[in-house]
Parts: structure tokens; C-alpha cells; sequence
């Protein structure tokens, strides 16, 4: 069943230089509840996508259409958790939250209502603890888990996940992995998410898009991780399967789409700047 | 044993009192840095001033010093008091004078006359502080939400700019003649709620004060984290929504630059117009001792630059108090 259909999605940034292409032609069909990574090489578009998925973009040529109706806005059916974390510096973790559960909510559900949904997403992600406190007053995973649960409270159609889990240290970031794994075999989300972890991808996904590299990037092949749920990190890094998938989608990226103009730690380093050599390289 | 003893404890003893010391020395750095400094700086500056006073002879005498200027400061505060006492006699005159007319005809008209006196320093330093946040207010009343929405339009933006960046180098003394004759064309009553000398200065005030609001607001407001201006349009927030939460917020520290810079603008304006248009204030004092010139004049009009110098300084340690209060980053360094 088609959920969410990108069809024929082509974007050019004007630059002095003249138009760049960022994509061609990308096409991509995601079912509901599925979970699809996006992995690529730093500049490849990958953001674009998931930028023109969650309307704040405008594909140059072809669309994307959600449940049978055409995206060209930003909207709470499509939340975005972004790479650093994007809470409002200045409300406590539970007001981030009711921000956004009072703009979706706000007629269907009472204030009871809404205060228990919202306490409810976020002992989701296990942050009922900290529903009082600043963003500047907890960890950058905490933050995180906040970004997270404000995006579920809004019971997006489709999840976009940026990097989510870049900025933070390895151990953080494992920890994030499975608690995200927690919840969605809780609650079956259609996720779309950009990564530049193998390992995230093959642990987390139903689906790894890998893309080609830009100018002009799109969909090189498309791996269907076959794998039985629920993962188990430490299980299944003995496990022959998943090892193999892993080998697919490094071989997919330093032998086919060997990137060679690239910094060398720049696959290594998922941290914030190689966020940012992204965003400049689609500008560039 | 018993001298062991007493040998630990007397070490014991040396000890604290050693730490104790030790705690004052290091601290003693701490209470110069700030009080010492200051202190020094400020006795130093008195002796300067003292010493090259003396040097300058002026038609009005020698130029005053700390101590004559002090002096000045008592004396132009026990004419303040001794107005106010005469204010209250007059009152009261007046009232027994009515009194005994209605012991006389409980049916005479009465009248209770207002007191005339000439207003002291202290009660212009007052109507200058008056006028100054009148001004300011009106001012910030305009400046901010047009900041806003020039930060939010580009379109806006590019209307309003050529004419920001056209009135904010004007000098408050060319605006003074323009305001002067509106007010009086326009503002038109038997019973005035409010002087019009007093409007006059306080419009001047803001035409001249708001220019800085507006442009530290717009900058705040357009440069918002994108992040945070996407989290808006994936939460379709209405324009409301987003201006209180999302882009005041953020744009609080530029505009209470702004605003400082707009305050001290306007107490500085205020005083040179007050003294062109000879308004009452802390300028037309000034200006009043200027003309007077007497052996005192200068001291007094030394009084007043203090006095400006340090309502200034109050007014923009106020805006600072304000700005910590409604500051959401209470860990951030404001100076």
C-alpha cells in the first residue's frame, strides 16, 4: 500500500554560478510503518529529502504525495526531530512539549486530556523526570529524547528523523538507538531517517535507501534489512546476516560511491559539522 | 605525654589561625578589586580635577572644585526644602483666609490659589525624569512591534529602511521647531492634561530614541535559529503564537541592547532640548545658571552634570535590572 510516494523529486538551488542540482530524480515509495533509512556521503542530499518530505523545501520538479494528497507545506503530520534537538531554549521540557500538543490538539482534547498525553509522550521517552527542567539544565540525549517526544506527541503520519542521533557520544547514542527501537515496536511509525551510521541503519531499518553521490544525487540501490524483530545490538553483532548487510552498505559507499574530493574523517566524524558541510555543500 | 599534648593543640591553634589568614590575604584581592579600584579611581579623578580647577580663571571666577561643588550640592538642596516649606505656608495661608471668610458668609466663594514659586533643582531633575520615560516608553511602544514585523517581512523591511536609516541621524534640535509648531496646531484644549512644553520634550525624546530599538529588533528578529523558525512552520504556529513564543523570546538580549542604547540617547536629548526650547528640566536649569552667571553659576551647573551623569547611569542600570528579570537564560552574563 502506498503511504508516502516520492515521485520523480528533483530540486535546483540558484546559485551565482548558475542553477546546482541537488537531485534527480529521486523516487521512493514507503508503506505505513515502515522504517527507511536515508545514508549517503556528506553533500548527497540527503537532508533535501527529508526537507522537501516535511515541506520545508519545494521540490524544483515532481512532488511527494501523503496518503493520496500532495505536500508543499509544513505540517504536524510530518514532525521533524532534528539534529540539535531545535527546543525552545526558553520552555522547560513538558512546555516544549505542550507547545506542540496544544497546536495539533487544541479543540479535539481537553487541557486534562492534553496534560496526560503530554506527560504520557514523555515518559515514553523516559524523560518524565526532567519535564520541569530547561533544555540548558540537561544532557544533549535528554534533549534529544524531548525533540523525540515532542515530534510523537503530535502523531505525525510520518516520523522525519535528522541525524537525530549525530551530535551525540557513541554510548548516548546506542542508548537512543534502543529506546527508539522500544518505541516503535510500540507504536509503528512510519520513520523516515537520515543517518551516517552503518550500524544505525542496519539496526534500526525495515529498509536502508543508499544514495549516490551529489551534484545531482538519488536513490543508487535500496537494501531490504530482513531481519527479525525485536534487534538486539549485542545478539546480533555476531550474527552472520547482519554482518552481511553491514559489508553491503560499506561496500555501497567507499567502493561504488567512493567519495573522493571528501575530508577523510568526514564519514567517521558524525558530529555537527559534518551536519553543516552538508547544508553548504547543497548551497555551494 | 602531657607536653606532646599540649605541643599538638598549640599546632592545631597556629594552624587555624595560619588558614584564617591565609583566607584573608586571598581574599583581600577580591574586596580591592571591587571596591579598592574603584574607590581609587574615583580620589584620583577628584584630585585632578581639584588641582587644574585652580588653574583656570573664568569670568566667572576661578572654576570650581569637589569642594565647592559639594558645597553647592547643600545649598541647591536647602533651597529645595526651604520652597517646599514655603509652599506649605502658603497653602496654609490661603485655607485660614478662607476659613475666616466663611466664618464671616458661609456663602462667599472660595478659592484656593496655586503656589507659583519658582521650581527647584531638585524638582527639575524630577520633570527631566518624567519626561525622559514618558518619552521612552512612547517610543519602545512604537519601536518594538515595528522592529518585529520589519525583522519577519523582508518586504517591510525594504519599505521601512530607506526612512529608518533617513531619521535616526537627525539631531533631536532639528526636530524640536517641527514638534513645537505641531503641538501647538494640533493639541488644542481649555484644559490641558499636560503641559505642552512637556509634550514637546517628550515627543522629541521619542522621535529621537526610538531608532536604535527598531534596528536592534529587526537584527534580533532575523537572525532567530532557522531550526527554531522550522519547528514553527512544521507546527504551523499562527502569527501570534509565533511572535510571543517564539521570536520575542529569542530576540529579547538584541532588543534590550537596543533599548539601552535608546534610553541613553534619550536622556541626552532631553537635556539639550529642554535647554533650546527652555522647557522646564534639568537643561533649562542649566541654561538658567548659564545666563544668571554668578559667582556660583558654575558650580551649580557642575551639580547638574553630575546629576545627569548619574541619572543616566541609573536609568541604564534599570533597563539592565529589566533585562535580567525577563531574561529566559538566567546563566548569561549581561554588562
Amino acid at each position: 500500500m502506498k503511504h508516502l510516494e516520492i515521485s520523480q523529486v528533483s530540486m535546483e538551488f540558484e546559485t551565482p554560478a548558475g542553477p546546482f542540482v541537488a537531485l534527480e530524480n529521486v523516487d521512493l515509495t514507503i508503506a505505513e510503518g515502515e522504517f527507511v533509512s536515508l545514508i549517503g556521503h556528506s553533500g548527497c542530499g540527503k537532508s533535501t529529502v527529508l526537507n522537501i518530505v516535511a515541506g520545508l523545501h519545494q521540490a524544483t520538479r515532481g512532488g511527494v504525495i501523503l496518503d493520496g494528497k500532495e505536500v508543499n507545506e509544513p505540517g504536524p503530520d510530518r514532525a521533524v526531530v532534528f539534529q540539535n534537538h531545535s527546543l525552545l531554549p526558553w520552555l522547560t521540557a513538558y512546555e516544549n512539549v505542550e507547545l506542540a500538543v496544544k497546536q495539533v490538539f487544541r479543540g479535539s482534547k481537553s487541557n486534562a486530556e492534553m496534560r496526560d498525553w503530554i506527560k504520557h509522550n514523555l515518559e515514553l521517552v523516559h524523560m518524565e523526570h526532567a519535564m520541569d527542567k530547561r533544555p540548558s539544565e540537561i544532557s544533549g540525549g535528554m534533549k534529544q529524547r524531548v525533540g523525540i517526544a515532542r515530534a510523537l506527541a503530535m502523531e505525525p503520519k510520518v516520523l522525519l528523523m535528522d541525524e537525530p542521533f549525530g551530535a551525540l557520544d557513541a554510548l548516548t547514542r546506542a542508548h537512543m538507538q534502543d529506546s527508539l527501537i522500544e518505541i516503535q515496536a510500540r507504536l509503528n511509525n512510519t520513520v523516515i531517517m537520515i543517518t551516517h551510521d552503518v550500524d544505525e541503519a542496519v539496526l534500526l531499518s525495515d529498509r536502508i535507501v543508499m544514495m549516490t553521490n551529489g551534484p545531482a544525487a538519488t536513490v543508487g540501490e535500496i537494501l531490504p534489512i530482513d531481519l527479525p524483530r525485536p534487534r538486539n545490538r549485542v545478539k546480533l553483532a555476531g550474527d552472520a546476516q547482519y554482518n552481511e548487510y553491514r559489508a553491503e552498505v560499506l561496500k555501497f559507499l567507499y567502493e561504488r560511491q567512493r567519495k573522493i574530493e571528501s575530508v577523510p574523517t568526514a564519514s567517521e566524524d558524525k558530529g555537527t559539522k559534518d551536519k553543516q558541510d552538508d547544508k553548504e555543500g547543497i548551497a555551494a | 605525654m602531657s607536653t606532646q599534648v599540649i605541643n599538638i593543640i598549640g599546632n592545631l591553634n597556629i594552624r587555624n589561625q595560619t588558614t584564617k589568614f591565609i583566607e584573608w590575604i586571598t581574599d583581600a584581592p577580591k574586596v580591592f578589586n571591587a571596591i579598592g579600584i574603584p574607590a581609587l579611581s574615583i580620589m584620583i579623578f577628584l584630585m585632578v580635577w581639584g588641582g587644574l580647577a585652580a588653574q583656570v580663571n573664568t569670568s566667572l571666577g576661578q572654576l570650581p572644585g569637589p569642594s565647592k561643588v559639594w558645597e553647592q550640592t547643600k545649598t541647591l538642596y536647602a533651597e529645595h526644602v526651604e520652597e517646599r516649606n514655603k509652599e506649605v505656608a502658603f497653602y496654609e495661608r490661603q485655607e485660614k483666609r478662607n476659613a475666616k471668610k466663611l466664618e464671616k458668609n458661609p456663602d462667599a466663594k472660595v478659592k484656593i490659589r496655586p503656589y507659583t514659586g519658582k521650581p527647584t533643582f531638585f524638582d527639575q531633575v524630577l520633570t527631566s525624569i518624567v519626561t525622559v520615560i514618558t518619552g521612552f516608553l512612547l517610543a519602545s511602544l512604537i519601536a518594538i512591534p515595528v522592529g518585529i514585523v520589519c525583522g519577519l517581512s523582508t518586504t517591510l523591511y525594504t519599505a521601512l529602511n530607506p526612512l529608518i536609516q533617513t531619521f535616526k541621524p537627525v539631531s533631536p534640535l532639528a526636530w524640536l521647531p517641527i514638534v513645537t509648531m505641531i503641538v501647538s496646531a494640533v493639541y488644542i484644549s481649555d484644559d490641558p492634561m499636560f503641559d505642552k512644553s512637556f509634550i514637546n520634550s517628550a515627543i522629541t525624546v521619542m522621535l529621537c530614541c526610538m531608532w536604535p530599538t527598531i534596528i536592534n529588533t529587526t537584527v534580533g528578529v532575523s537572525t532567530i535559529d532557522k531550526d527554531l523558525v522550522n519547528v514553527s512552520r512544521v507546527l504551523r504556529l499562527g502569527w501570534m503564537t509565533n511572535v510571543f513564543k517564539i521570536v520575542l523570546p529569542s530576540s529579547i538580549p538584541m532588543m534590550f541592547a537596543g533599548l539601552r542604547v535608546s534610553l541613553g540617547i534619550g536622556w541626552m536629548v532631553l537635556i539639550a532640548a529642554e535647554m533650546l526650547a527652555q522647557n522646564p528640566g534639568l537643561g533649562k536649569f542649566v541654561w538658567d545658571e548659564f545666563q544668571n552667571g554668578s559667582s556660583n553659576s558654575l558650580a551649580r551647573i557642575m551639580v547638574a552634570v553630575f546629576a545627569i551623569g548619574l541619572i543616566g547611569f541609573l536609568l541604564d542600570w534599570l533597563m539592565l535590572s529589566l533585562q535580567k528579570s525577563v531574561s529566559w537564560d538566567k546563566s548569561a552574563v549581561i554588562r
